[in-house]
């Protein structure tokens, strides 16, 4: 292999990584918070909600889960302008992952609430809560508290799926090393150098999120 | 300008579909059995073997399967050789879903009650027979729902490849909306197909899980 690894476009192009890492970053969080807070609302739908509601939550999170991201963002992105939903190619990003992490979080989440002992629930009751009070304080805080390292899980592999938005022209690290490697012809490096990127990304938001469990959480800490 | 039915649409869509399912099929079978090596080192007694193993798993859980089909795309470009698109796209997925499946098998593995390994070495079997006569079966009755889960994860993998200009489902999906100018109807079609494939895995993952769980109910 007589191939000589050239990285001197760096100087040039540091500002675009930069940027797409900005934007990875940005889809990440707004994604995790809203599809969170979408699979909260399936998981309690699901276990808990009127029972009308239930098969169209099921008929979702089963059509999330069996089609593949690239596709759904696609369905978005191109198909949904012909119902008349025009979006930028951020927000097309951002909603195809709030429903896919919306699909994944609900199962995960529900696992949780089912595992609540029927006790808590009665006991929520005899102390005068209402019924979303008690889900509120009672039942999802720990539901949340046992499934964390599972939803931890799902949001890293969410953040790296969005590798994928890049296929829509939402500026993300991929989008970065794609336009690095059309003007610079150094294919391999771009791509080396942004997979490092990404595996440091997952490694941070990992340690982010064994924080944010410890905050949201403090209870297991003191225990 | 030319007009296409629906037929027409669902009729291309499905032909490519053959190749999603191909690709599947290889990506399953080859992760499998690399994955199996994989597990023989990650379980052993060899120290370096297992961290090997951590190491793989950690970096290719840890990116994007889309920047592993572009390494591998213009990786094996480095070598000299002209790389097809199936062949990148075959390499990657294999080393991505082994390395998924080497951590789902570790975990069953090590469900095992350590009781059944000191009892098994009480009667003076050796590592092997342990494995294969105790261990091993055991941990496959856990495994096996598992593992037609995660077969959904490859199938929607596969998707990733059209990327790399590999022309499966998702391609052609692509192709046929430049054509038809219909992006509602085919991506529609083209999610359907997906569904159509994958649900049947997931269910029979569900169903897989209840039976084979019976002697762990309860416990």
């Amino acid at each position: 292999m007589t191939y000589r690894f050239d990285y001197s476009w760096i100087a040039e192009y540091w500002p675009v990584i930069l940027k797409g890492l900005v934007t990875t970053v940005e889809l990440t969080l707004i994604g995790t918070l809203f599809g969170v807070a979408l699979g909260i609302a399936c998981a309690w739908t699901r276990s808990l909600g009127p029972r009308w509601l239930r098969p169209p939550v099921v008929a979702y999170v089963e059509l999330i889960r069996n089609t593949p991201f690239l596709i759904q963002l696609f369905f978005i992105f191109f198909g949904l302008p012909s119902l008349g939903v025009q979006m930028t190619e951020f927000q097309a990003a951002v909603l195809a992952m709030v429903v896919n992490l919306g699909a994944y979080s609900g199962e995960i989440i529900r696992a949780g609430i089912e595992a609540t002992p029927r006790g808590q629930f009665e006991a929520g009751a005899s102390l005068a809560m209402t019924r979303f009070e008690t889900f509120r304080h009672v039942v999802l805080i720990p539901a949340l508290q046992r499934i964390w390292p599972a939803l931890s899980s799902q949001i890293v592999i969410v953040m790296l799926g969005s590798a994928v938005v890049s296929q829509i022209a939402a500026e993300d690290i991929t989008f970065a090393a794609n336009f690095i490697q059309s003007r610079t012809f150094r294919a391999f490096e771009s791509y080396f150098l942004t997979t490092g990127l990404y595996l440091l990304l997952a490694l941070a938001l990992r340690q982010a999120l064994r924080g944010v469990g410890r905050m949201l959480f403090p209870r297991r800490a003191a225990r | 300008m030319m007009t296409f039915t629906l037929w027409d649409i669902l009729r291309n869509l499905l032909l490519a579909a053959r190749w999603t399912v191909v690709l599947s099929l290889v990506s399953f079978v080859g992760g499998g059995l690399l994955g199996m090596a994989l597990l023989y080192l990650r379980i052993g007694k060899a120290r370096a073997g297992r961290i090997f193993v951590q190491g793989y798993v950690e970096l290719f859980q840890g990116t994007p399967l889309l920047m592993q089909l572009f390494l591998a795309f213009f990786g094996l470009g480095l070598f000299g050789i002209d790389v097809p698109a199936w062949l990148a796209a075959g390499l990657a997925l294999i080393l991505w879903t082994a390395a998924f499946l080497v951590e789902i098998w570790r975990g069953c593995v090590e469900s095992v009650a350590c009781g059944q390994w000191e009892a098994s070495a009480s009667l003076g079997m050796g590592y092997v027979q342990q494995m294969r006569y105790v261990i091993l079966p055991q941990a496959v009755r856990v495994a096996v729902p598992p593992t037609v889960g995660f077969s959904v994860q490859v199938v929607k993998g596969t998707a990733l490849t059209s990327i790399i200009g590999f022309v499966e489902l998702s391609k052609a999906g692509t192709v046929v909306t430049n054509a038809t100018f219909e992006p509602f109807t085919v991506y529609g079609l083209v999610a359907l197909i997906y569904f159509a494939l994958c649900w049947p895995l997931s269910k029979s993952s569900q169903i897989l899980e209840r039976k084979l769980n019976v002697a762990h109910r309860d416990h």
